[in-house]
């Protein structure tokens, strides 16, 4: 049969297709992904001759999971519409998510500010214009209290994005769900606990490589003991897309990272099989459309197989990449701010093809500011309008088969395993990444980019292409100067309340824990509910860890 | 003959997004002038005295967590304090047209704002240093 295909199709292309090509010539010599994967004209049988159904694509539920990575996907359960939000105060972000789930979101996503990201309390010199801007400010238990005021954790799952400090917001949210008389056993949701990107690209680190490292399988440790239904860690591509890599650079970097914390844990004497089924993956959506698609399918396979081959993981639920979605911040424009909605569907329809398993939509206004609660209800409906209206979630990769897409897919797992045994060289990725390799690489990807978008060899339409004149949005979110000082007051209060001599003895009990061995997610849990504050338990561990300095 | 420009590119307070910053650092060294990048997390006072001690003619900040009312201003009141107002300080990032108005007042000297091409802040650089 195949024989017969490559006859016709060097027919077609001698006649059909040249009498066209010699009067008008295509738009572009070649079409490239962002990955400078060259697009064919037309992918036919003959790209796909190579996959073997049963060992390449197999069957959903099934290693290598290709194709999904539940047995029925959306016809079972939707993906958990997940908006990540958190602004100014608790009391305020507390009432945006019970705005959120009255509108239907079906999982909670906690964006805190940066001061609590990198270990700080609000009233420190460093988080001077900070407090509650990219999030919510949190300082001590109590905050945290009033942030999930209502909302009941035992019928919720809760994502935050938190990494140096991961360890102690676990625990305060543990003391929370303590506080409502649920058992931290059903407490369902996701740390983002990867501290390997902070080094490459978003840079919320605080403590050393190896001290970090530590700290993140004590919480996969823990966690296994104590939640067994959370998610430890969430090994993010995404904030490195972000930062300017590649598709194919996303998937290997992603992956090369996910083998470090599994060796990591390995090392720390954990199980493979005891830990791996509670790691949890998150990627960007992109624009471009079938790429996309193909990213995440290679991703899955690629995964696997890391897992069963490499770590040799018995159990299948060892070698599932389940993952988390967020359409690209990046490629929004300040221009012509509606245009945004109509990205953010394409992106999001792309991630629902490649089968994630929860997604955050990106609203109109965030080249501006955080979104309205108006454009955040738009990004929220066109997840819905995907999911109710659109027919996709209906069958399972519907897109599986096609031959671009499967060659496509192939194609990314390839150069992507190529990446990654280019950084196995290097002695892995915490080398790689102290080496300045990956930095350097999202760096060059991202010069690149913008160049290809001012020499307009990309065309992004309303910025580079059909401009308007335009007045700039004005109508965006204010965080509200007083936040600060409001912040400073309530931690000024809890401060006095709280009993002192017992904040002081936790904290030395956790320097002790630092110094020595031992598991540190205890001694923090104990010193959360003393309302010792963020900071106090941070600069308790730096003592012991010291402080990592990019180079 | 015209010396060459030199700029330091800086990433003041807890924002660690600077793609932005680098890519910009990067384009200015392709147009020919000398650029020095500070890193994230820099606080007001250490860009301050980086740009004096690197003799710079310029600072460009970059700050995407909203924090650029209190820290911008306060690297220009540093520069002035230690008697190094003759440095230029501009500025870039997820910044509300609203707030144009005010940092210009506090000696900011430009803001661009998203969609803004390497192109222009070159061009806007090369326009406002002396070289000769």
């Amino acid at each position: 049969m195949s024989k017969n295909i490559q006859e016709e199709f060097e027919r077609w292309k001698k006649t059909t297709l040249n009498k066209v090509l010699s009067k008008a010539p295509e738009r572009e010599p070649s079409f490239q992904t962002t990955s400078h994967i060259e697009m064919k004209r037309l992918y036919t049988p003959l790209d796909t001759e190579e996959i073997d159904y049963c060992r390449d694509l197999g069957f959903p539920g099934e290693y290598p999971f290709t194709r999904g990575v539940q047995p029925t996907m959306y016809r079972g359960r939707l993906w958990t519409m997940r908006q990540y939000a958190g602004f100014a105060t608790a009391e305020e972000t507390n009432r945006r998510y019970k705005y959120l789930l009255q509108q239907g979101q079906t999982g909670l996503s906690v964006a805190f500010d940066l001061p609590t990201q990198i270990g700080y309390d609000s009233d420190h010199p460093l988080s001077d214009g900070e407090v509650g801007k990219v999030g919510v400010a949190i300082d001590t238990l109590k905050d945290m209290e009033i942030l999930f005021d209502g909302i009941p954790l035992d019928q919720v799952s809760t994502s935050m994005t938190i990494n140096s400090t991961a360890a102690i917001l676990l625990a305060m949210y543990i003391a929370v769900a303590e506080k409502q008389g649920v058992k931290s056993e059903v407490l369902q949701g996701t740390i983002q606990n990867d501290i390997l990107k902070e080094y490459a690209a978003r840079g919320t680190y605080i403590y050393p490589p190896l001290e970090s490292m530590r700290i993140v399988t004590d919480i996969f440790a823990f966690c296994k003991e104590h939640t067994p239904r959370w998610n430890t860690i969430s090994i993010s591509g995404y904030h490195m897309r972000e930062a300017g890599c590649t598709a194919v650079q996303e998937v290997a970097f992603t992956l090369a990272d996910g083998i470090a914390y599994v060796e990591a844990a390995i090392r720390a004497g954990l199980d493979v099989d005891s830990f791996a089924s509670r790691l949890a993956f998150f990627f960007c959506c992109h624009n471009n459309f079938i790429e996309e698609v193909a990213k995440f399918r290679a991703a899955r396979r690629l995964w696997a197989k890391i897992m069963r081959e490499r770590f040799k993981a018995k159990r299948d639920e060892s070698c599932m990449l389940r993952f988390h979605t967020q359409t690209a911040g990046c490629s929004l424009t300040a221009q012509q701010p509606d245009n945004n909605v109509v990205r953010v569907a394409f992106q999001a329809l792309a991630a629902v093809l490649g089968g994630t398993q929860s997604l955050h939509t990106n609203s109109r206004d965030e080249a501006y500011a955080l979104p309205t609660e108006d454009s955040v209800r738009i990004a929220l409906r066109t997840q819905q309008i995907i999911a109710y209206e659109s027919g996709v979630a209906d069958m399972i990769d519907p897109l599986g088969g096609s031959y671009a897409v499967e060659s496509l897919t192939h194609e990314i797992e390839k150069k992507a395993a190529e990446y990654i045994e280019r950084i196995d060289g290097m002695g892995g990725a915490i080398k790689a990444i102290e080496s300045g390799y990956i930095q350097g690489e999202i760096a060059e990807s991202a010069y690149q980019y913008q160049k290809e978008i001012e020499t307009k060899k990309r065309i992004i339409v309303g910025l580079n292409q059909f401009q308007i004149e335009e007045e700039p949005l004005r109508d965006i979110l204010r965080i509200r100067p007083e936040v600060e000082r409001y912040q400073k007051e309530k931690l000024a209060r809890v401060k006095k309340e709280r009993d002192s001599g017992r904040v002081k003895q936790t904290l030395s009990v956790l320097k002790k824990a630092a110094q020595g061995t031992e598991n540190l997610v205890p001694p923090i849990l104990e010193a959360v509910r003393a309302y010792a504050t963020l900071g106090e338990i941070s600069d308790a561990l730096r003592e012991v860890f010291g402080e990592y300095k990019e180079r | 003959m015209a010396r060459k420009i030199r700029v330091l590119i800086a990433k003041p307070g807890l924002d660690g997004h600077d793609r932005g910053a680098k890519v910009i650092a990067r384009a200015l060294r392709d147009a020919g002038m000398e650029v020095i990048y500070t890193g994230i997390r820099q606080t007001p006072e250490q860009i301050a005295n980086a740009a004096i001690q690197e003799g710079v003619d310029m600072v460009g900040l970059s700050s995407l967590s909203g924090a650029h009312m209190s820290l911008f201003p306060k690297v220009v009141q540093i520069l002035k304090e230690k008697g190094a107002e003759d440095i230029i300080v501009f500025g870039g990032g997820i910044i509300p047209v609203d707030d144009i108005p005010e940092l210009k007042k506090a000696g900011i000297r430009e803001i661009f704002q998203p969609g803004a091409s390497t192109e222009e802040i070159i061009k806007y650089i090369q326009e406002n240093v002396k070289t000769t």
